[in-house]
């Protein structure tokens, strides 16, 4: 009972930030409100009994991408406070397109015989994770951190100021 | 009644859906990027519930969900950086007066 | 030897090809090599003949064309009446050729000349060697042909011109009778080999009526070849054309043409019902032979004398075949081929000096021309049938032939040997004796290319007809006796000499020169007397009783009218036909044109217009702008999730 209404809640503080990011005209009340959907998201993973990836969520989420978006609106003229329009000519379009598939995934999703559970989650969620990166996933590590540096590389030089 | 896995699904269906509206509709270039985290969180929501529901003993999903948060992560970076370098140049975000290729 | 015979009448068709395209380079602009072909053909004549003498014969036969179950053949024979011919064609052409020399010299179409001559050399050649009626006549039209070519050699000339149509249409007439004969023969017989068309007469297939009929249609071409009443009109105006032409072939060749063909074909004229066909060839002859006579006694032109009198004699070869006097007429052709061309070559000598051609303008030119004068003399005299020149054996031959089976005919044979005499006597005196008439003339004699041939036949028109004198034997006639002898009429060599005919014939002969000189040389009766009493039969012989008038209002002018009528149908009728398809055709192409540029073009420019519409339309698509293809993508895979799911 009480994880019905966690989830309800956790729901609605997904779902109506979420609303508000993509219809806002104020650019930066729609950054802001990413926060929350991510933090409706971690509540989700604590759920769900993925403890690390909550965590690895709320830090990299909730913490560095909104503040970068942020920081990006800010140097863009969206920091300015200027009301521009912000939609554009295909909102009638789009939100039939959306709307539609948001059924349809619906309509296979209900429709679907999900498979059954088995098994029990792991004690220490964390250092299962890390074991198997460093193991069975450990490819998956090394591309990704190298995937990392590029982009941090590539970040910077696209970035920076021609002198 | 027990969460169950539909519950997530559900949820996550409509959260893609909403951030693909916004990667539709929205004109600010950093509007459409946040529209693509939305999607992207979306599919981590589906990624860790199959795993809690369908196979709790591996770590899969969790594993799968990591990698998206960190790939999630440099592709913000390196398309905020692109959207600071065009509005150096050009003067704007918002993608529809961006057609300086086109005829 | 004579398996090569073939060759003889292709030389001088060689040579016609090589004049004809490199003229004026070859050896004497072309005359050398006509020269030197006929040259080779008279030493090739001479040996077959030698062959011949021994009896040797040949033939040699060839397929051209097969129709159904019928064959068409070409092949040459060798018998006594070819290895004649031959002899005749190769060695007087050869002579007339070497004169030509002398009398073309300096024509601006020397080498056109010899290249004619050559062709009808070749042309006779091919005519006497034919052992059917298919080649012979081929030789037969290419005579006519060379004979239209050369009467119109200066055809700058309007009387040659005019000259030479006349002589190619009247000999067509006549070919064309003969035509009908030939196709008869063939429809009956089945075949044109000479033997074997023989064979079937002797075997009744052709015979009676039919058979008459066929013989009649081939003398006809005869009849215009040989000019014979009545389609004799074009050999006099033919002296139009150079004298060695006249020489040739209006005198010794191809005027003979007819007589051979009588000749070559006698079995078909002797098998004809109480030798019917015969005996209007003989008519045909004899009446030729008078009238033509009359009217050269009258004639100023030399040549034309010549020419009636060629005609004259013509007629009496005919009279003497027609006698059933096979080896008389046939001798007489021999004879007169070769006095006849000595007398044209001398007039051509006397108007080369003389620049004219009138015997009024010409006088005392016996000093001035010996040799001319002493040949033609000869030839004269032989032509009179003086003995014992060759003229007067085939003369009175024939006259034997005449009084042993007509009696008509007979006395119409010496009339007409008197009025032969007179002409010539009449003919030599005005040319030769006497002082010269004309007062700008300088004659002087020809050169010796021109009087060495003179000289050559003189001597032959001398001697040649003692081959035939039955005091030697008559070898010509055991040469050359019918084979239908056996049959038992026709039997010359059972007639000897007779005393009394040869005695006639010499004095009529004699009373004819003597006649010519009381009016001409002696003057006792002067011409212009006789021309006065007689003035109605003067003009009638001046006038060739009409003949030429009763043909121009008869045939000429009627077929002219024809002419000009079917021309009219030609231009309105046929032309405006052919014009009336031609403007329906444009109208069916402009019709085409609107079809094809409205519907044709309009359906493929509409198909341009269409991708053109089309087009503007859907580029409205590449907007540019990733967020439009991205909406694109997502109804896309909605669709096909409805689709999924429908399914």
């Amino acid at each position: 009972m009480g994880e019905l209404a966690a989830f309800i809640v956790l729901s609605l503080v997904i779902l109506i930030p979420a609303v508000i990011v993509v219809t806002s005209r104020n650019i930066v009340r729609s950054a802001l409100s990413l926060v929350p959907t991510f933090l409706g998201v971690t509540g989700f993973y604590i759920m769900l009994q993925a403890e690390f990836v909550a965590g690895i969520q709320v830090l990299i989420y909730a913490g560095a991408i909104t503040v970068l978006i942020l920081f990006v609106i800010m140097l863009t003229e969206g920091g300015s406070g200027v009301d521009v329009r912000q939609m554009n000519e295909q909102v009638p379009l789009g939100a039939t397109a959306a709307l539609w598939l948001a059924f349809l995934i619906l309509v296979v999703l209900f429709r679907t015989q999900w498979p059954a559970a088995s098994g029990q989650p792991p004690a220490y969620n964390a250092a299962t994770i890390g074991s198997a990166f460093l193991s069975s996933y450990v490819l998956i590590f090394e591309v990704t951190s190298l995937v990392l540096l590029l982009s941090l590389i590539g970040a910077i030089v696209i970035a920076r100021r021609e002198e | 009644m027990t969460v169950g896995l539909t519950h997530y699904l559900v949820v996550s269906t409509l959260l893609f859906c909403l951030g693909l509206y916004g990667v539709l509709t929205r004109r600010n270039a950093v509007a459409i990027l946040m529209g693509i985290e939305l999607m992207l969180n979306a599919g981590n929501i589906n990624l860790v519930a199959f795993n809690r529901y369908v196979a709790p003993g591996a770590v899969n999903g969790h594993v799968f969900a990591l990698v998206v948060i960190t790939l999630a992560a440099c592709e913000a970076a390196v398309g905020l950086a692109l959207v600071m370098a065009a509005y150096r140049s050009l003067e704007t975000v918002h993608v529809d007066e961006i057609n300086v290729m086109k005829w | 030897m004579l398996a090569y015979a073939w060759i003889i009448p292709l030389l001088p068709f060689l040579a016609f090809w090589l004049i004809v395209f490199f003229g004026r380079a070859l050896p004497g602009q072309g005359a050398y090599v006509a020269i030197g072909a006929l040259l080779i053909d008279a030493l090739f004549s001479i040996g077959i003949l030698a062959q011949v003498l021994g009896g040797a014969t040949y033939e040699a036969n060839l397929v051209w064309a097969v129709l159904g179950n019928r064959t068409l053949e070409v092949g040459y024979q060798i018998d006594p009446l070819t290895a004649v011919m031959l002899i005749v064609v190769t060695v007087v052409g050869s002579l007339i050729f070497i004169y030509s020399v002398g009398y073309m010299h300096g024509d601006p179409r020397y080498p056109r000349f010899f290249a004619y001559m050559s062709l009808f050399a070749a042309s006779m050649l091919t005519l006497v060697l034919a052992n059917n009626l298919l080649l012979l006549y081929v030789g037969w039209e290419g005579v006519g042909l060379c004979s239209y070519l050369l009467i119109g050699f200066w055809f700058e000339r309007p009387a040659a011109a005019r000259a030479s149509l006349k002589a190619f249409v009247t000999t067509r007439i006549g070919d064309t009778f003969m035509f009908i004969g030939i196709l008869l023969i063939f429809f009956t017989v089945g075949t044109l080999q000479f033997d074997r068309i023989f064979e079937a007469v002797e075997a009744g297939h052709l015979a009676g009526p039919l058979l008459t009929l066929a013989a009649l249609l081939i003398f006809g071409g005869a009849v215009g070849k040989s000019a014979q009443l009545p389609l004799h009109v074009w050999l006099p105006d033919a002296m139009e054309g150079p004298t060695p032409v006249s020489a040739l072939i209006h005198a010794a060749t191809m005027v003979a043409a007819g007589v051979y063909l009588v000749a070559r074909g006698y079995l078909l004229f002797f098998s004809s019902p109480d030798h019917t066909a015969l005996t209007v060839v003989a008519w045909v002859g004899g009446i030729t032979a008078f009238m033509a006579a009359t009217i050269g006694i009258v004639q100023d032109d030399i040549k034309r004398v010549m020419a009636y009198s060629t005609i004259s004699q013509l007629g009496y070869m005919m009279l003497g075949l027609g006698v059933l006097g096979y080896t008389s007429g046939v001798f007489h052709l021999m004879t007169h081929a070769f006095f006849k061309a000595l007398l044209f070559l001398g007039a051509g000598s006397v108007i080369h000096a003389m620049h004219t051609n009138d015997m009024k303008e010409m006088g005392g030119l016996a000093r001035a021309m010996p040799y001319t004068y002493w040949t033609m003399l000869v030839g004269g005299l032989a032509l009179a049938g003086i003995p014992p020149l060759s003229g007067f054996w085939s003369k009175d031959e024939i006259l034997l032939e005449a009084a042993h089976n007509n009696q008509g005919l007979f006395i119409l044979g010496l009339l007409t040997a008197f009025l032969t005499a007179f002409y010539v006597g009449r003919m030599m005196f005005y040319t030769f004796s006497g002082t010269l008439r004309s007062h700008h003339a300088h004659p002087h004699e020809s050169p010796a290319v021109m009087t060495v041939p003179l000289v050559i036949l003189a001597v032959f028109a001398a001697v040649i007809g003692f081959v035939g004198a039955p005091f030697l034997g008559n070898p010509f006639g055991r040469f050359l006796p019918f084979a239908g002898a056996a049959h038992g009429e026709a039997g010359e060599a059972a007639l000897g000499f007779d005393p009394a005919v040869a005695a006639s014939s010499t004095m009529v002969a004699l009373a004819g020169l003597l006649a010519a000189a009381v009016v001409y040389y002696w003057k006792w009766v002067p011409s212009s007397t006789l021309r006065r009493i007689g003035r109605p039969l003067y003009i009638l012989l001046v006038r060739k009783y009409y003949w030429d008038e009763f043909y121009r209002w008869t045939v000429v002018r009627p077929t002219v009218w024809i002419a000009r009528q079917l021309r009219v149908f030609d231009l309105y009728v046929i032309d405006g036909a052919v014009n009336a398809v031609g403007t329906v055709f444009v109208w069916f192409a402009r019709l085409y044109r609107l079809f094809d540029l409205y519907v044709v073009d309009g359906l493929v420019n509409l198909l341009g217009w269409i991708t053109g519409r089309v087009g503007a339309v859907l580029r409205h698509v590449q907007t540019g702008r990733p967020q439009n293809y991205l909406l694109a993508i997502a109804l896309g895979v909605i669709v096909l999730v409805i689709g999924g799911i429908l399914r």
